[in-house]
């Protein structure tokens, strides 16, 4: 599957909720399908889009944050994998775009391509709920059900290793944060009243 | 164990007058009863962490939504936070309120805490992050309120170097 048609597919079930993305071509075909004020792309410090997301989901348990990473990034912060599910937060939605490479950087191979299974790991650290969905359709609904549900949720998504024309985002990073945190801000005003 | 509990209670006090509501951590013996101190407490988030660097991300995320963080670590935890630190919280203005355990400076006997101990401070320096000192039980909660007032004005992080003059007790 494509990433990008992936992404297309679960498109309205981002929408309205807090994203986190990593860097690269996520960021920028989730940019392309439209941009929103409550999506943050996370332009470097790989493996830590999860923990952000970790961050967001502890202190806004009212509120659904789904956290769009790859094999790179997440092969990069391992330990992210147990520490999301010591604290199971139920309103964390944990996607893996696996590509099997370093897509961003020219290609390179990662270790999932020689047998490393990121599912299985998300299993063995603890992680309650562990899906594989390589359709479009079959990520959605496995999106659907983790969020109708209360229960931490990996979901690993097999992709091909194609990304978008360019990485241009007519975003700049700070633009973005304080974007971001105005939005996350008016989400906790919102569900106050 | 010779931690001192009176210091580690009042940090922990002055954490909570800065209305610190998420703490992530890594053990590390002068930081034991801090931890059990957030552990024990209702009203504090504590997130045990496999490692220093993903305290960056929990803690931007935290400020992001709104709520107030500390990161507790050790010197080397700081050095092996490093990435984070540049490339989340210095790239994006996230202001961070690291409590650092300074082990290898002076008084140290354990020789492998030594070479960071030596390069804790040069290497603040080099990211230009803010460093206040923790020596004396007296500074401590106008220091960490000060230290946290400058991280959330200036969108940057600051760091308090916990000495051992403070938190080891001979």
């Amino acid at each position: 599957m494509l990433r990008e048609d992936a992404l297309k597919t679960i498109y309205p079930e981002l929408e309205e909720r807090i994203v986190v993305t990593i860097m690269g071509a996520v960021a920028a075909e989730l940019y392309m399908l439209g941009h929103r004020h409550n999506f943050f792309y996370l332009e470097h410090a790989m493996g830590l889009a999860s923990s952000m997301g970790l961050g967001i989901a502890l202190v806004m348990p009212e509120h659904k944050v789904i956290v769009l990473d790859g094999d790179g990034s997440l092969l990069m912060n391992l330990g992210t994998l147990s520490t999301m599910a010591r604290y199971k937060p139920g309103n964390l939605v944990h996607i893996v775009f696996d590509n099997e490479s370093l897509l961003s950087v020219g290609g390179f191979p990662t270790a999932t391509s020689t047998g490393t299974d990121l599912a299985g790991i998300a299993r063995a650290s603890g992680v309650p709920s562990v899906m594989e969905a390589n359709t479009p359709e079959s990520l959605k609904a496995a999106l659907t059900e983790a969020l109708s549900g209360n229960t931490l949720t990996t979901i690993v998504s097999k992709v091909e290793a194609i990304g978008p024309k360019t990485f241009h985002m007519d975003l700049p990073l700070l633009e973005n944060r304080f974007q971001f945190k105005r939005s996350l801000e008016a989400m906790q005003r919102q569900s106050k009243v | 164990m010779p931690v001192s509990v009176t210091n580690s209670k009042l940090i922990y006090d002055a954490l909570k007058a800065c209305d610190v509501k998420i703490m992530s951590a890594l053990p590390e013996t002068w930081l034991v009863h801090l931890i059990r101190m957030a552990d024990e407490d209702p009203d504090m988030t504590l997130v045990r962490l496999a490692k220093e660097e993903e305290g960056i991300g929990i803690s931007a995320g935290a400020h992001l939504a709104g709520v107030n963080s500390a990161l507790l670590m050790q010197n080397h935890g700081f050095l092996a936070a490093i990435n984070g630190i540049v490339s989340l919280a210095l790239l994006y203005k996230i202001p961070l309120l690291m409590l650092i355990s300074y082990r290898g400076h002076m008084g140290e006997k354990d020789p492998w805490q030594t070479q960071g101990g030596m390069t804790t401070e040069p290497i603040l320096r080099a990211l230009n992050i803010p460093i206040w000192h923790l020596t004396d039980h007296r500074d401590i909660y106008r220091r960490l309120k000060d230290a946290q007032t400058l991280a959330h004005a200036s969108l940057h992080p600051v760091a308090v170097l916990l000495s051992r003059e403070l938190m080891w007790e001979e």
